[in-house]
């Protein structure tokens, strides 16, 4: 073994950031659209789950005529399984101050937030110092930015971009409709580019080494390199940095311990994957011709067949359950009635074909809901129930 | 500006002097609806806990109603409006800790604390919750008490962990 898979380990995230000052310096001296075109060419897509193509997104926040902007690095890294992030802001924390000031120049903003998961209050302190080491140089150049840390006080629907802003401006947590888009309307109000912590990463990379290198990696539709957080039946749980676009099957053959019976890809709101369709499926941003190809935040969680899906299903339902901000019906209800439902099913209470019942409510909750959380719970449930639907009824 | 640090000696304040460090925090902030969050993180580090009295307080220093604060500060799971132990343990039942075991470890700590989750000991020394995936899912089953993280963790070693601290 060992030769045959496919897969590509790379190494741009966590190389060393030495350069940070010239890179800086370099960028801040290009105009803008060149940037912004440079971002684009390489086709690099939002690193947080959700893929939309960063280059846009400066550009659309750059078309705003608003003398007050933001620029908000997105830390509050709470899906289950994923813990890339930490390791970027312990690792390589210059990397994104870096590319906050980029964007901010691009922008034309001088103010940047990190909002930080609460739980990463360990990180709070090193992080401070890194950013009065690159404020220091900042003003060393005459460049005008400054970055503060927001500290999150523990609640997962935080990591939603609007929910987000409204837990800045010191309000629950609840998600905004949308349009207006964050890019127009968002921290107070005001155009605001809200990134993951890894895509900042990424455009410090694009804008080291030029768009080429990046693009050239990945496959179509899902160009460059990302952080996946391995971690469940595994020998090797940590974190890679591999190349988009490979095959679910290459990716078991590498991390699994033999024995896996399904994945989980992209945490708790991800998609899970059986065993049969391993080949099928690929990890990355649009559907190929042939097979599937999923999305992820990083988040890569295997099971083996010692593992009860039913259980597995039950402990995302709860989490769901208590995560739900409460605001729209089709969430907060949703999840109670969902976690409620298997447990009759597995009692004997209801029947097997309450579980298409369950499935249909997933749908209404999947056009519904108001924002990402409620809508993706159908994701793990209809693979869960569809694939394992002896395990949820014996 | 006060800091989280000078806040720690609380501890041999009086009531009245917790309510003047409040006062002024609050002063610090400016007072402002949109730097609610940090005033509570404050409170909290000043008081322990925000009981409703000192919700009352920071509502009618700031000018909100005291139902505006209570909705901000139940809504996110940091905040308290019980009385904490000394240790905190938390246990993390994210699906990675979940499936390698973090319920056996939950179990054990009720067990062997006499309490449930959300619950203190009679001697104020320890509380038990728990956590939604802290991203220590290469280290599951993961657990927390205070601010230190205990790897790998099961029910075992529970008793030896908890001894040490007490």
């Amino acid at each position: 073994m060992g030769s045959v898979y496919q897969l590509k380990r790379v190494d741009f995230i966590f190389k060393d950031e030495k350069d940070w000052k010239v890179i800086l310096k370099n960028s801040i001296s290009r105009p803008a659209h060149e940037l912004i075109n440079e971002l684009i060419s390489s086709e690099l897509k939002g690193r947080g789950g959700a893929g939309f193509p960063t280059g846009l997104k400066w550009k659309l926040t750059a078309e705003e005529n608003d003398l007050v902007k933001y620029v908000i690095c997105n830390a509050d890294e709470g899906e289950p399984g994923t813990f890339k992030d930490r390791e970027i802001l312990s690792k390589v924390p210059l990397k994104v101050l870096t590319s906050m000031a980029v964007c901010g120049h691009v922008i034309r903003s001088n103010t940047g937030y990190i909002y930080l998961r609460g739980e990463y209050f360990f990180l709070q302190k090193d992080l401070n110092k890194a950013i009065s080491e690159f404020e220091e140089y900042c003003r060393e150049i005459n460049f005008d930015f400054s970055i503060r840390i927001f500290m999150g006080s523990g609640a997962y629907i935080c990591g939603e971009e609007t929910a987000l802003f409204e837990s800045m401006e010191g309000k629950r947590g609840e998600p905004r409709n949308k349009p207006p888009f964050p890019s127009s309307y968002g921290y107070m109000g005001k155009p605001t580019v809200i990134n993951n912590v890894e895509t900042l990463a990424h455009t410090y990379t694009i804008f080291e080494y030029g768009a080429k290198r990046f693009y050239d990696l990945g496959v179509q539709y899902s160009r460059g390199s990302k952080l996946f957080s391995v971690s469940g039946d595994t020998p090797k749980p940590g974190i890679y940095e591999l190349e988009l676009g490979m095959s679910l099957f290459d990716f078991v053959e590498e991390f699994g311990d033999g024995d896996t019976k399904a994945v989980q890809v992209g945490g708790a709101s991800g998609f899970l994957v059986p065993r049969k369709r391993f080949n099928e499926t690929t990890i990355g941003f649009q559907g190929k011709l042939t097979g599937i190809s999923l999305p992820t935040g990083g988040s890569m969680m295997l099971f083996n067949s010692s593992r009860s899906m039913y259980n597995v299903l039950d402990n995302y339902l709860e989490f769901f359950r208590e995560e739900s901000c409460g605001q729209c019906t089709p969430c907060r209800v949703g999840c109670q009635q969902l976690l409620n439902g298997i447990k009759a099913v597995k009692r004997g209470d209801k029947n097997a074909q309450y579980l298409d019942k369950l499935l249909r409510l997933t749908e209404t909750m999947q056009n519904t809901a108001k924002c990402g959380l409620g809508q993706s719970v159908a994701n793990s449930f209809s693979a869960i129930v569809e694939n394992f639907r002896e395990e949820m009824i014996y | 500006m006060i800091t989280t640090d000078e806040v720690c000696n609380v501890l041999k304040m009086t009531e009245e002097e917790k309510y003047d460090l409040l006062k002024t925090v609050i002063t610090d902030y400016e007072r402002k609806e949109n730097n609610l969050i940090q005033i509570l993180h404050m409170a909290q580090a000043i008081f322990g806990y925000l009981p409703v009295e000192v919700q009352y307080f920071i509502a009618g220093q700031m000018d909100l109603s005291v139902s505006k604060i209570n909705s901000v500060l139940t809504f996110y799971s940091f905040f308290s409006t019980q009385p904490k132990g000394k240790y905190t343990v938390s246990i993390c039942l994210g699906t990675a800790c979940y499936v390698r075991g973090g319920k056996d470890v939950l179990n054990k700590l009720k067990s062997v604390l006499g309490i449930d989750v959300g619950f203190t000991t009679e001697d104020k020394v320890f509380s038990l919750s728990v956590m939604r995936c802290i991203g220590a899912c290469g280290l599951a089953p993961a657990m927390t008490i205070n601010k230190k993280v205990y790897k790998q963790v099961n029910p075992n070693k529970i008793p030896m962990i908890l001894g040490m601290l007490k």
